[in-house]
């Protein structure tokens, strides 16, 4: 924690810490862009895996009986690895290693994080976690199947695929990644508390940087739950310790296990599970703020309030994880209030969309690909946000747990939603990473194709869910009270699902592409406001800011300033170097 | 500034002069003090710390309410009820807490002869302790409480296991503060560290009297506070 080798803070930038071979530049980097981009494309390559698994899943859900490779075991082995890894290692990996690594000391101002070595063992660290849960695959027995949640005590009894070897797996891997977050993440905040440009106040920092902030802290307080449960349930599967497992019988014969409690996995789960969703949804909260403001040319609506409500959502978002645990039964006082809290999170939540919505009140909106998105995910958040909602409430819940009800709205609020900012925020910085635009028209395509097609999913599901069809089922059997038309959705449901899969293939030919062909963007394309536009270089080299660091002297939505010449003002021009509109300009802005 | 007339404040008028001036987080020459963001980051770090510690401490009251957990004191025969070799490494940390206070001193001092006894000296104690630790292990294994025995049994064992990795960690990163010492000869750098290592030893310290007091309570002490916190 004391290594500070090349310092993040000095003015004058000192040549001989460039790194000078292709290792040392590119694999063992301590530049936070190189590690951010490194963390993206891992993050992106296990999602797409995860992407296969689901596509799998929706195989056997659609058409059922008619792929001899999917068994009741592979098929829950396909449920969880594709829950586990599409929640921590695919949106938690991106968002705050991938998209917070390379935007906190673009975005505040300083040359790098201020532990680089740090950074890179953070990096390192996560990979080990990714080929760990990579390795289960390969084991005899192959990956738990135990859902994302990991229940105990199904987890780690015969019978659940991977109860043997792939559990264990999933555990270390899983304590490793906190092991890599932690490092991260004590970097992060660190650098947004110490290391910001002069000038730049908290309040003057972009929302996204506040959303990545808040996300981390939340990670750093939640993710010991996990490891707190990772351990012990590691405790009860290889050393014969009970603090999970009851005595019970399993096929037919009694356990070496007795007194342990289930039900505190659940709470130490939840009590993780939750803030996870934020720390999701916060950065993406950020993010698609400063797309809706560059992209409407207009100052984010209620600033303040963004921020506030930010900082509401995260320390709400740790006295409501026992909503997910109406079913396991608990002190109707209790129901109570966690429906309670549940419900006040809508309000801050609620703003943010108001605020959203009123940012693009009257701007002047450029529908580019990136706000295309944006625009996007208000439908598809307010959409799972409501559904959230009712499920917040107990009666509302007890019915419908554990049906597809639940699965659409997660996969809304928390799959789509955060994916569509993803891709907003790909689009939108790609130009800063690459120095070149990702193409327009594929864009375009990639955005309708996404958008409708996981409406074409997920609406249905909210269907079959009211139905009763419940999830995690290998295959319905003989259901009285399900119609067989709910086949007929499943299969439309799994044709939507492969289509909207193989789209993605389209954005990631793109990707590929554009880093090679496609158009040169320039510095600032979107004629942004925040620093991160403003680096001498596009892409920035080591070091971000050439020999001087900006000063910031502004907030970060100066668009369209009255009696300016431009319709943005970048955060480090000084108030005497704003030009303003001669006669003639007016004389035209009358006139349009 | 205090947070809250930071969190107030009004970005889209705010005063360039004052931001310019008044950012306690903008760089400045006081800012080449590495020291700084490093004591952040450390205050942070114990703070997670301090979550998986008070994490373990629920489940570990939650579950000493089951009618199979048998608490290891209070009735006279059982281990902990006459904690002698706790006791004993309990003195034995605060040894090494209190050398590493004392080498902060002398690395101020510059008195480099002190500050190295008392940096071995800090070393050799935190290892004692891991060992006296480890000899407890033994010795509950040896009297048949087991790991899997009992649930309280496998909590002391975790517990302790948990806070003696945490200790190991410092000793590697004491080490590290040392060599790199030696290898760059800067005292100034290492009065920073070491105040890093000293209070993240303090830390580890409180940590330890709290699982001390938590694993050698009473049954008795575990009801009332179950009943306190609702269990």
């Amino acid at each position: 924690m004391t290594e500070m080798t090349h310092t993040a803070i000095a003015d004058q930038e000192d040549d001989s810490h460039h790194p000078k071979s292709f290792i040392s530049k590119y694999i063992w980097s301590q530049d936070h862009k190189v590690i951010a981009i490194q963390y993206s494309i891992t993050a992106i390559a296990v999602g797409l895996v995860a992407l296969v698994l689901s596509g799998m899943m929706r195989l056997q859900l659609g058409f059922p009986d008619q792929f001899s490779f999917i068994d009741p075991s592979a098929y829950l082995q396909f449920v969880t690895m594709h829950g586990m890894i599409m929640v921590i290692y695919l949106l938690t990996a991106l968002l705050l290693g991938g998209f917070g690594n390379y935007l906190i000391p673009l975005m505040v101002g300083t040359r790098d994080m201020v532990f680089p070595y740090l950074n890179m063992l953070s990096y390192w660290t996560y990979l080990l976690a990714v080929i760990v849960l990579m390795a289960s695959f390969f084991v005899a027995g192959g990956t738990t199947g135990a859902g994302w949640t990991l229940y105990p005590p199904q987890a780690i009894l015969e019978g659940t695929p991977g109860a043997d070897k792939g559990i264990i797996f999933m555990l270390v891997s899983l304590a490793i990644f906190i092991v890599a977050f932690t490092m991260g993440g004590l970097n992060y905040v660190t650098t947004v508390l110490q290391a910001r440009a002069k000038g730049m106040t908290l309040m003057r920092m972009p929302l996204t940087i506040w959303g990545i902030f808040i996300a981390t802290i939340l990670g750093l307080l939640a993710f010991p739950a996990l490891l707190v449960s990772a351990i012990m349930m590691i405790f009860d599967k290889l050393l014969g310790t009970s603090f999970f497992m009851p005595a019970i019988l399993s096929l037919g014969e009694a356990v070496d296990h007795s007194g342990g409690s289930p039900i505190l996995f659940q709470h130490l789960f939840w009590f993780f599970g939750h803030p996870e969703v934020y720390i999701v949804a916060l950065p993406a909260f950020g993010m698609v703020s400063d797309v809706l403001a560059t992209h409407a040319r207009k100052n984010i609506f209620g600033y303040r309030m963004m921020v506030w409500a930010i900082v509401a959502i995260g320390g709400l978002s740790f006295v409501v994880w026992a909503h997910h645990m109406y079913v396991s039964g608990m002190n109707p006082y209790f129901g109570f209030f966690f429906a309670t809290t549940t419900l006040i999170i809508a309000v801050p939540t609620a703003i943010k969309v108001y605020n959203w919505i009123l940012t693009l009140w009257r701007g002047n909106i450029h529908l580019t690909v990136p706000m295309l998105f944006a625009i996007g995910f208000i439908f598809t958040f307010t959409h799972g946000g409501l559904t959230g909602l009712m499920l917040g409430n107990v009666v509302v819940d007890l019915p419908l747990s554990d049906t597809y009800f639940v699965v659409a709205h997660f996969h809304m609020v928390m799959g789509v939603s955060p994916v569509m900012v993803l891709f907003a925020a790909i689009y939108h910085w790609f130009p800063k990473v690459t120095g070149r635009f990702l193409n327009t028209s594929l864009g375009k395509f990639h955005f309708w194709g996404t958008f409708l097609g996981t409406y074409a999913i997920y609406l249905p599901m909210h269907y079959l869910g009211f139905l009763g069809v419940p999830r995690r089922y290998y295959a319905m059997g003989n259901t009285d009270f399900i119609p067989e038309s709910a086949q007929a959705l499943n299969a439309s449901i799994t044709v939507s699902a492969i289509i909207v899969g193989v789209i993605q293939v389209v954005f990631v030919m793109n990707v590929i592409w554009s880093v090679f062909k496609g158009k040169k963007s320039g510095h600032n394309p979107w004629n942004a406001t925040t620093l991160e536009w403003q680096t001498e270089h596009t892409p920035p080299r080591h070091g971000n800011w050439g020999k001087n660091l900006p000063v910031v002297h502004r907030w970060a939505y100066d668009y369209s300033v009255p009696n300016v010449k431009e319709d943005f003002i970048p955060q480090n021009v000084a108030p005497e170097h704003v030009i303003m509109m001669d006669e003639q300009d007016k004389h035209n802005e009358e006139k349009t | 500034m205090n947070i809250f007339q930071k969190l107030t404040e009004k970005p889209w008028l705010a005063d360039d002069k004052l931001a310019l001036e008044g950012n306690s987080g903008s760089v400045s020459s006081a800012q080449l003090n590495t020291s700084t963001p490093a004591k952040t980051a450390l205050y942070f770090f114990l703070s997670v710390v301090s979550v998986l510690f008070l994490l373990f401490t629920i489940t570990f009251l939650s579950r000493s309410q089951a009618v199979d957990f048998q608490a290891l004191a209070g009735e006279p025969w059982l281990p902990f009820s006459q904690p002698t070799s706790l006791w004993f490494n309990t003195g034995i940390l605060l040894l090494a807490s209190i050398s590493l206070q004392l080498s902060v001193l002398f690395s101020r001092q510059k008195k480099t002869n002190h500050l190295l006894i008392m940096l071995v000296l800090a070393t050799l104690f935190s290892a004692t302790f891991l060992i006296g630790q480890y000899t407890v292990w033994q010795q509950l294994t040896l009297s048949g409480y087991a790991l899997n025995e009992n649930p309280a049994n496998s909590f002391f064992y975790l517990l302790t296991g948990i806070h003696g990795l945490h200790l190991l960690g410092g000793i590697f990163a004491l080490v590290r503060v040392v060599w790199i010492f030696w290898s760059k000869n800067k005292t100034q750098s290492l009065t920073a560290s070491l105040r890093l290592c000293t209070t993240y030893w303090h830390y580890l310290l409180v940590v330890w009297l709290f699982l001390f007091a938590l694993l050698t309570a009473t049954p008795e002490t575990y009801r009332t506070i179950a009943l306190f916190c609702g269990f």
